[in-house]
């Protein structure tokens, strides 16, 4: 196998194992100041139950994602150089940007968050949490915003092979930008919904109720089915952004290789790459050009006129269609299941077995649309690093393959483990009682001593 | 000078302090992970909750220092880093192990966690001699050969030792009682590891380089240079002094922690001299491998704002955290 393909592959399994973690911290950060705030005004035994409980996911989750994060912050450097040679200018003050004003500020306050209670006041507390949910989302903000420009760069020249900003607000801003970061936070926000509904319906089938389970139902459920429609509309609007301005990415998510008026919305197919056609086509007549164009003949370009600069068929077109999948699937399965809640007194317990243990199964659903989005965004811009300026061959490092394949198998054995360890611990912590004693002030002893 | 000459030595400044905080910082909380096996359960938490809330931030310092090498000075990065690739990726297992170790050994079926603790103390002992090694390979200017290569291969040994020593003085202050003794125990036991350490690194960056020899060994300079080893055997003397039970169970605890910081303080000091203005010793100055002068500028006004903020709130959160560790418990 060739260096290029291996450092993609080690980066692919780097950022797909990394990118479960923060897809959670982000919209879970939010939803622990908003039990904590509900228990602070009710003083409902559940809503500090859910807090407990959900912060030590937070933790776990937290620990995972920056873990992994690290080993992302060398491999920008170590499987991409070239990359840092001719896009540093842009990438460099993006990605610092993150470390100054998100990683540190996420870092230092979660000790605060998770053991500073005792410590400080509530407010203090409160601040902390708060500052924590921001710093995630600020790091979704920064890497997204290069993510994105990598996809529509704008805002620069190129000068020698190399990039020169000429506006920051356009490199930040650039077409995709605002698209990618609702997509993507809406995309948190529905992970957590479902982890949350997943592991509370667990908690009724294994019987282990505990009073975070009520509360934590009922929210999750509320905001999965809120979330999921607006997803659909950002979703749809994403897409047509990519339509203007990456049209060979949308023609390999559809499966058009040929520019046609009328295009259709294929359900299944086998997309050839050496005959450049379709197999075993089944779609619904004229419904790509209705959904892309909002017409029943408008025109699609097809992957003809991108022959050599597009990206493989196959991977964009089925992932797509599984995030697409997955999300109608959570549409369903949230709004049936908050209907049922309600009609049961909003009574967990109530809920008729199988929605439970759909519900149980989904707690995934949220990671499997994401990486499969993912997967279509980032396959999608192949075969390039920088979208039409600079392609992913021009910047992979010299590193020996076999120094590459060795520490691909490290991680892939070590990531693998830490999935298992994750998922097994997770659903070993909400089968436990949680502890709901208070906690006492602490005083810090051997006074003038500082730290 | 212009901005193009300037920025540069700024970047070098910032990014060099960086490490070095990383250095102390993580250093303890490595330094306490390598302690582990030596303690009993009990012990053990105690050891964990002293580090428990700062391990995190502590090790963001290693991605601002790396992140300002690959933003302000590319060049380099792809060097070093080349040459590096592999302890590199021992060093982010080591990371990773240790990091998730944190809240596995807690949160697993009691069954795994006698694992977890394990992994605990191996990702913390693979972290810091892979950085040793790297250290080593760095200060001989990532030359090739069999000496150079002994040479890492001591650091690697000789930094993990230099953490547990700077991880015991810091269990010295933060801990008390039995666990304190022992604590006291452990750091002497380092601490001929350490000077020996500081003696090689010392005596081999000026034999590796003629640069480095020059630029020590002429007059005057000797002479206005010979406070910074002097100062460092002191304080390596002075830690030595006050790591005894009567200076650990007084208010003086946090004074062999503060020693031992200091002798890191000049080792780094030491070194950015010697290296200055390389980054690659002979083989690339930071002028030749900065980046564009308009992404320093914007990335020098974003450091300028929140550098000063961060290290406000980082003195906060050690100030909460204060006095001997609590049992960690979630608010």
């Amino acid at each position: 196998m060739d260096a290029l393909l291996m450092a993609r592959m080690q980066f692919a399994a780097n950022i797909t194992f990394h990118i479960l973690f923060p897809s959670i911290t982000i919209a879970l950060g939010w939803s622990l100041l908003f039990f904590r705030l509900r228990w602070l005004k009710t003083r409902d035994i559940g809503w500090l139950a859910a807090y407990r409980f959900w912060t030590k996911v937070f933790a776990l989750t937290f620990a995972l994602g920056v873990v992994s994060g690290i080993v992302m912050s060398f491999q920008f450097g170590t499987n991409w150089p070239g990359f840092m040679e001719r896009a540093g200018n842009v990438a460099g003050p993006l990605l610092g940007y993150e470390v100054l004003t998100a990683f540190f500020l996420e870092a230092t306050f979660l000790g605060i968050m998770l053991f500073g209670h005792g410590r400080v006041g509530e407010r203090a507390h409160l601040i902390a949490t708060a500052l924590v949910a921001f710093g995630t989302t600020m790091s979704a903000f920064w890497i997204l915003a290069l993510n994105s420009w990598m996809q529509t760069p704008d805002g620069v020249v190129l000068r020698d092979g190399q990039f020169f900003v000429t506006s920051w607000f356009d490199v930040v801003f650039n077409p995709s930008f605002p698209y990618r970061l609702v997509h993507v936070l809406l995309a948190s926000g529905l992970t957590v919904a479902f982890l949350i509904a997943g592991v509370s319906a667990w908690q009724v089938l294994s019987k282990h109720e505990n009073p975070s389970t009520r509360p934590a139902l009922r929210f999750a459920l509320t905001l999965g089915a809120v979330l999921m429609p607006v997803q659909i509309i950002a979703g749809d609007l994403h897409g047509l952004n990519t339509l203007e301005h990456q049209p060979a990415k949308v023609a390999a998510m559809e499966g058009i290789w040929k520019t046609e008026r009328g295009a259709p919305l294929l359900l299944f197919a086998l997309p050839d790459e050496a005959a450049r056609e379709n197999r075993f086509e089944l779609g619904i007549p004229k419904g790509a050009s209705l959904i892309l164009k909002h017409d029943p003949d408008g025109e699609i370009r097809g992957l003809d006129e991108f022959e050599g600069r597009h990206p493989p068929v196959a991977p964009v077109f089925w992932a797509f269609r599984i995030m697409v999948g997955t999300g109608m699937a959570m549409l369903v399965a949230s709004w049936v299941a908050l209907w049922l809640l309600r009609r049961r007194g909003w009574s967990p317990a109530g809920l008729p077995r199988p929605v439970l243990w759909s519900l149980a199964a989904m707690a995934p659903s949220g990671w499997i649309a994401t990486v499969a989005g993912w997967y279509v965004t980032e396959i999608g811009r192949q075969p390039y690093i920088v979208y039409g300026l600079l392609r992913v061959d021009e910047v992979a490092a010299s590193v020996p393959p076999a120094h590459v394949a060795f520490t691909l198998a490290l991680y892939v054995v070590l990531y693998t483990a830490l999935l298992v360890a994750y998922v097994s611990v997770v659903k070993h912590m909400a089968e436990k009682p949680v502890d709901l004693s208070p906690r006492p002030a602490v005083r810090p002893t051997s006074a003038g001593v500082t730290t | 000078m212009s901005l193009a000459e300037w920025l540069p030595v700024v970047f070098l400044a910032l990014m060099g302090t960086s490490m070095l905080v990383y250095v102390v910082l993580d250093g303890y909380d490595l330094g306490v992970g390598m302690l582990l096996p030596n303690a009993d359960a009990a012990e053990r938490d105690t050891m964990i909750a002293s580090i428990g809330p700062f391990w995190d931030a502590n090790e963001t310092w290693l991605v601002l220092g790396v992140g300002i090498l690959l933003i302000a000075f590319p060049r380099a990065h792809g060097m070093v880093l080349g040459a590096l690739y592999l302890p590199v990726a021992l060093m982010l297992v080591g990371l990773v192990l240790r990091g998730v170790a944190f809240d596995f050994r807690v949160k697993a079926q009691d069954r795994w966690k006698p694992l977890w603790n394990r992994a605990f103390f191996a990702g913390s002992l693979m972290a810091a001699a892979a950085q040793g090694w790297m250290l080593g390979r760095y200060v001989t200017g990532l030359q090739d050969g069999w000496v150079s290569t002994a040479f890492a291969a001591v650091i690697a040994v000789l930094l993990p030792a230099a953490y547990v020593l700077l991880g015991a003085c810091w269990l010295v202050l933060k801990t008390e009682g039995a666990l304190q003794r022992r604590a006291v125990g452990w750091a002497r036991t380092a601490w001929p590891a350490v000077a020996v350490g500081m003696a090689l690194i010392s005596l081999a960056t000026p034999l590796a380089s003629e640069t480095v020899r020059a630029r020590w060994f002429a007059m005057p300079e000797f002479i206005a240079l010979l406070p910074i080893p002097l100062v460092t055997v002191a304080a390596l003397l002075g830690a030595r002094a006050t790591l005894e039970p009567r200076t650990a169970e007084s208010r003086w605890c946090w004074v062999p922690f503060a020693l031992v910081v200091l002798v890191f303080v000049l080792g780094a000091v030491g070194l950015a001299y010697s290296l200055f203005p390389y980054v690659v010793i002979d083989r690339l100055t930071i002028w030749e491998a900065a980046s564009a002068t308009e992404a320093l500028v914007v990335i020098a006004v974003g450091c300028a704002i929140t550098v000063p903020v961060i290290a406000g709130y980082t003195v906060f959160s050690y100030r909460v955290f204060r006095g001997k560790a609590s049992p960690l418990d979630y608010a």
